[in-house]
């Protein structure tokens, strides 16, 4: 969408406003909010109508070789193991979001009636990643997004988002235990141990995490993020391949990876169950890449596979 | 030896003119070593160790009744209670929630010289439930920033039992700011079953549970305050709601997790001491149990057995003893869940050594349900 475009969206929006406004003789109001607007000027999120929505800063990447490692729980003949580290590449371009979804951004798709209002903090600064989202919350503001613009937005697979955070990504390999359980779970609770945060808890405005060498923010800061993948159980000796596959639990990545129900807002209040939950849950998207960009690709990959 | 500080407060609290001028030979008589000299007996420093650890002693003892000599020093502090950073104004003896626990055997004499140092705001006593008389002897011991008084008392019987700060007008307050900890009076021949036979712990840990009662701002977060007499009026208000904001063992959220876990081997007995100075609370060992339970604390009733969760009674503190028979992480909680797993109350063990498979075994792993058992289940059958 062109600068020219946004302008004339907001001015008509301004005078919607302005009509609304008439009788209240809000002058002062007035000029605020049509500020706040104009200006994206950091503050308390207002419940502005939805204007005009530009496309979000994204970060493009070419597909390159990683380190990755499946994510679920992954068995060998009943004893717990990992699944290996490989070295994949994606199979298409990556258009990802530079930034986390904001506080502002979310409040335009709960302002359009087409996302939860969450009990989360409504008087947080737009400019802070939107924090206290469940998984569909998160899939809301993509249809919601995507409707908007006319591209298909959704959120990262976990492998998608391992592409993304670059060196941030985290390894989350397990101690392995042999037949003896509790050694594996005393291992996995001291590596937890280890890993205790004392960073700070509440979400921070956008950047304040840095930017990875890919050039996308905050990325495994304190907001862990939603993927669209599912929560696998897997027997790696079973020849047939036969996985259970749990979509009501999504994987969610951040500074750890972790498996979280998708009606789930908080994870903080894990309790009694052992383990470390997520500061914050939020979200980020792709954008998926039209078919048409996506040939050179698949031409290479088959040209390749012929080849070879 | 009057303090600025007194002096400041003179106008508002006119009762204490009299402690004042008294106050004068208080240094001396503390000084003293042989302060309370009427009683002809051995006498023996105890130094305190910051829960839930307890300090060295013997289990049961062949020495005679000695006097046991104890300093407590009142801080007021400002601390965080979870991982959100909340703060709370905190009151505590020797700087820690719960207070160090005291061991002693029946008989001997607590000695306790009580500091309330010029930096504290507030006038502070001692209750000790073990104690007979003089409210515990809370009546003896008001002591204002900028003095320290010695109490003595004979623990004449046994059992486990929480002591607490008690300032007329201000008792819960003060309680439920962190001024609690629990003093246990072993039997001298040690602790024994129901049928006599003797137990003996390998090691002990002191949990001491709190309700705090944080207020909030009109946002619904936190409030923070420079002092306890700032954080006094908001703090009563949702107190008296009885809804508290946290449920923690040992000062805050997570105290006692992660590299903090208590830690324990398979075949260890462990003790564990629980004492809650306020409310009641019904302490559980996921995955464990209470081998023995004097669930109100007092040794000469016989332990219970085999107890899944115990309860404790509000100002009261509670033992079980434990031998763990499996390795692993098990999670020791107030099982109300809700104050467990929401408000904080949840500690955690770490118990090294072998897996006993006779105990528990996972016959079968997790695997998707067969095609036979599917069929079954569509029919409305129960398969198997």
């Amino acid at each position: 969408m062109s600068a020219a475009a946004e302008t004339t969206v907001l001015h008509a929006h301004t005078e919607t406003l302005r009509n609304a406004l008439l009788g209240l003789a809000g002058a002062t109001a007035l000029v605020s909010v049509v500020g706040a607007l104009a200006f994206g000027l950091p503050g308390p999120a207002k419940e502005a109508p939805a204007a005009g929505i530009e496309t979000p800063a994204l970060v493009e990447l070419k597909p390159q070789p990683f380190a990755y490692r499946p994510a679920g729980d992954f068995s060998q003949a009943g004893r717990p193991t990992n699944a290996a580290l490989r070295t994949v590449s994606l199979d298409r371009p990556l258009a990802i979001m530079m930034h986390q979804v904001t506080v502002g951004e979310y409040q335009r798709c709960v302002t359009d009636g087409a996302c939860p209002r969450v009990a989360a903090d409504q008087r947080a600064p737009a400019d802070q990643p939107m924090v206290g989202v469940s998984w569909r919350d998160a899939n809301a503001y993509a249809a919601w997004l995507s409707a908007k613009l006319g591209t298909t937005w959704r959120l990262p697979t976990d492998e998608e988002w391992a592409f993304a955070a670059g060196s941030r990504w985290h390894d989350d390999v397990q101690p392995e235990g042999g037949v003896d359980p509790a050694q594996r779970w005393l291992a996995r609770y001291t590596q937890e141990s280890e890993r205790e945060d004392v960073a700070q808890r509440a979400p921070l405005p956008v950047g304040s995490f840095g930017v990875n060498e890919k050039g996308v923010l905050d990325i495994a800061g304190n907001v862990w993020e939603w993927t669209e993948s599912c929560f696998v159980r897997r027997d790696l000796a079973a020849a047939d391949g036969t996985q259970t596959v749990n979509c009501g639990v999504r994987v969610v990545q951040g500074s750890h990876r972790t498996y979280v129900s998708d009606f789930v807002r908080d994870a903080r209040a894990g309790g009694c169950a052992v383990g470390k939950p997520p500061s914050n849950l939020g979200f980020r998207l792709v954008r998926e890449t039209p078919a048409w960009k996506r040939w050179p690709t698949m031409m290479a990959r088959l040209l390749k596979g012929a080849v070879g | 030896m009057i303090t600025r500080r007194n002096a400041l407060m003179g106008a508002a609290m006119t009762a204490l003119t009299f402690t004042t001028a008294a106050r004068a030979e208080a240094p001396t008589k503390v000084m003293t070593p042989a302060a309370g000299g009427d009683l002809n007996l051995p006498r023996e420093k105890v130094k305190l160790v910051t829960p839930p650890f307890v300090h060295p002693h013997e289990q049961a003892t062949t020495k005679g009744p000695m006097i046991k000599e104890f300093t407590l020093v009142i801080e007021e502090k400002k601390v965080v209670i979870d991982e959100q950073g909340t703060t709370f104004q905190a009151m505590t003896f020797n700087g820690s929630m719960p207070a160090p626990m005291m061991v002693v055997h029946q008989g001997d004499y607590v000695e306790l010289t009580l500091i309330n140092p010029e930096t504290n705001t507030m006038p502070h006593n001692i209750d000790f439930h073990a104690a007979t008389g003089a409210l515990g002897g809370g009546a003896l011991t008001h002591v204002n920033p900028g003095e320290q008084v010695v109490l003595r008392f004979k623990a004449d019987r046994t059992g486990t039992f929480v002591y607490h700060c008690a300032p007329e007008g201000m008792i819960p307050w003060h309680v439920v700011s962190g001024m609690s900890g629990t003093i246990m009076v072993l039997p001298r021949e040690g602790l024994k079953t129901a049928d006599g036979k003797a137990l003996k712990y390998d090691k002990i840990y002191y949990v001491g549970e709190y309700d705090l009662y944080v207020p909030r701002d009109e946002n619904g977060k936190y409030k923070d305050y420079d002092t306890p007499g700032e954080a006094y009026a908001d703090t009563l208000e949702v107190m008296r709601g009885l809804v508290p904001t946290h449920v923690v063992f040992n000062g805050k959220v997570g105290a006692l997790t992660g590299k903090n876990a208590m830690t324990a081997k398979v075949g260890e007995t462990i003790m564990l001491v629980h004492s809650q100075a306020n409310r009641d609370t019904r302490p559980h060992l996921i995955g464990g149990h209470g081998d023995y339970v004097w669930e109100t604390g007092k040794f000469d009733n016989p332990p219970e057995k085999n107890l899944e969760t115990w309860f404790i009674r509000g100002g009261s503190a509670g033992a079980a003893l434990y031998t763990f028979k499996q390795p692993g992480i098990y999670a020791y909680v107030n099982h109300n869940l809700i104050e467990a797993a929401e408000l904080g109350a949840t500690a955690h063990f770490k118990v090294e050594g072998k897996w006993n498979d006779d105990l528990m075994k996972q016959v079968k792993p997790p695997q998707p349900i067969p095609p036979q058992v599917q069929g079954a289940l569509r029919k409305g059958m129960i398969p198997g």
